[in-house]
């Protein structure tokens, strides 16, 4: 089916040749990632063809980035200080859209591929992240929470960094590998292609993920969501139950 | 073998956490103490955000305190009317509890008073109960008895108006002092997911001078009802409850409890108490240091909703 769409795709890009612009069509192995009792994270391939007018590539090469982001989320960054011996949050900042997941790829280092404002347009890379930071406006305070958080969520497996794991077939076919950890937040994350020539962005394609709790873990969170009475009554009950059943067992053996 | 927590958002691996509750399960059986005093701590250093790990182990104590009621009502070791002016002091002070949980957590100093408030408790908890025990051990080894101390209430006790009879504890006290301790361990439940039985025990023998022979069947009723309370505040408020990691508590601590009581009868009580001293002061000692050192990580995030 996805390979059918991946094929049609392509050869209405042909039929379309007339564009001088190359388009890309993008795809990936899991449009739809479930996070079960068993879920340790998830391995995303993120594929597809560069389509370019007349058919053949030119002789130059193109470079590929790819982005895979998680919904943005408004957060509190905090920051231990020693203060009178003890270590304790003593600064904060906050950030109104940090991605709760952002993984970059890309086919050569990033910095060989464009320049440092093309990378910040496109937000090419973790030093180039938009935060919409909210409250300090000192550009060197903001620097040292921006680098805090993305060395944290580095450490966490949430952001990545991955120059030059794009693969590139015969100028034409791409593929990169990334891998999700199973602390990530669900929603709907993105996976933007970029494909990039002479330090310019030629074209860009976009494909959704779901990440979504399912099954008992679905129900679960619901449940203690939306129904919090009933969800500590039952957590209760359970506590109980097991505490009691426990007692019979051993008094017998 | 991982199984992924709903409500803490990550995967563990089931067999630890069974594990961590199953050593728990031992110390509590031994010692009767409700052991939230060391899974929480436990579960914060395995990766639990600190406010998952206080909910569920609240909800732990209470599966884990059932078979202690249920046992010790049977020898008649309840005193209910105590218990329930206990249960009522420690519903207000779960509810004033969570109140002070969200202002902390909106000021981001949840954690550290979190550390701090054990170190304090458990450090000077510790220090009497090792200083109590050493007295009576070098007492045994040289073969005398100790003499009985004299069952006084503390004379701060003593002096606050209304004063109740309560006939199983062998007490003429007010009932302000049993409800103001309940208040105290209802707060510390939900703030530290502990059951308060290592603060309630003491109290309960040296400022109340209940008779012993309810004091611990007194407590853990106390507690049952506390800790149930605390499982409902959070599910209300915090909403950190998550079932799947109490359960996987509950089934080590639950097997650990009974293994540990069986010990607990192979071994001289005072050195039990001896042990169970030095485990808190030890607990007690890593948190502090943990204060001073430089953490692992500079800087945590917080959701905003």
């Amino acid at each position: 089916m996805r390979l059918a769409r991946l094929i049609a795709a392509f050869f209405a890009a042909l039929l379309l040749g007339g564009a001088s612009e190359p388009v890309l069509v993008p795809e990936v192995s899991q449009r739809d990632i479930q996070i079960q009792y068993g879920f340790t994270g998830a391995e995303l391939l993120l594929f597809g063809a560069i389509v370019y007018p007349g058919g053949t590539p030119p002789a130059r090469d193109s470079d590929i980035v790819v982005i895979l982001k998680g919904p943005p989320q408004s957060i509190i960054l905090r920051e231990k200080q020693q203060i009178a011996g003890i270590w304790l949050n003593a600064a904060s900042t906050e950030f109104r859209s940090a991605p709760a997941y952002y993984a970059v790829a890309s086919s050569r280092p990033i910095d060989k591929i464009v320049d440092k404002r093309t990378a910040a347009i496109y937000e090419f890379g973790l030093d180039n992240l938009q935060l919409s930071p909210a409250g300090t406006i000192d550009p060197a305070e903001q620097r040292r929470f921006l680098s805090g958080l993305v060395d944290l969520n580095r450490r966490e497996g949430l952001y990545k960094q991955q120059e030059g794991s794009v693969e590139i077939l015969e100028g034409v076919l791409y593929q990169a590998r990334l891998s999700i950890p199973a602390s990530v937040p669900t929603g709907t994350y993105t996976a933007e292609t970029f494909l990039v020539r002479d330090g310019q962005v030629l074209a860009a394609a976009v494909r959704e993920i779901e990440v979504r709790k399912f099954g008992f873990e679905l129900f679960v969170a619901t449940v203690a969501e939306y129904q919090p009475f009933a969800y500590g009554v039952c957590a209760v009950l359970i506590s109980l139950l097991l505490g009691w059943i426990g007692g019979v067992i051993f008094r017998k053996i | 073998m991982d199984v992924y927590l709903p409500i803490a958002n990550l995967s563990v691996n089931a067999l630890v956490i069974i594990g961590l509750g199953g050593l728990v399960g031992i110390l509590s059986g031994m010692f009767g103490v409700g052991g939230g005093f060391l899974t929480t701590p436990l579960l914060i250093f395995y990766g639990i955000p600190p406010t998952v790990a206080a909910a569920s182990a609240s909800t732990q104590v209470t599966g884990s305190s059932v078979s202690g009621v249920i046992a010790h009502s049977r020898r008649n070791g309840v005193d209910y009317q105590m218990g329930g002016v206990l249960v009522v002091g420690g519903i207000f002070g779960t509810l004033a509890g969570a109140g002070v949980f969200r202002v902390l957590q909106q000021l981001g100093q949840i954690d550290t008073v979190i550390n701090i408030v054990y170190v304090l408790l458990l450090g000077s908890i510790g220090g009497l109960m090792a200083r109590e025990s050493l007295a009576s051990v070098r007492a045994m080894r040289r073969g005398e008895t100790l003499p009985p101390k004299k069952r006084r209430h503390h004379p701060l006790v003593a002096n606050l108006p209304l004063r109740w009879r309560f006939y199983r504890s062998g007490l003429y006290i007010s009932p302000l002092a049993p409800l103001i301790l309940g208040f105290v361990t209802g707060m510390l439940t939900i703030l530290l997911g502990v059951g308060g039985g290592f603060v309630m025990v003491p109290a309960m023998l040296y400022l109340l001078g209940m008779g012993a022979q309810v004091v611990v069947g007194t407590s853990l009723f106390q507690i049952l009802f506390v800790t149930l309370a605390s499982t409902m505040v959070h599910s209300l408020t915090t909403k950190a409850v998550d079932i799947v990691l109490a359960v996987l508590l509950l089934i080590g601590s639950v097997t650990g409890a009974q293994i540990g009581a069986r010990f607990a009868q192979k071994l001289p009580p005072e050195y039990l108490r001896l042990l169970l001293a030095t485990l808190v002061l030890l607990v007690a000692a890593r948190l502090a240091i943990g204060l001073g050192f430089r953490p692992a990580e500079i800087y945590t995030v917080e959701l905003l909703k």
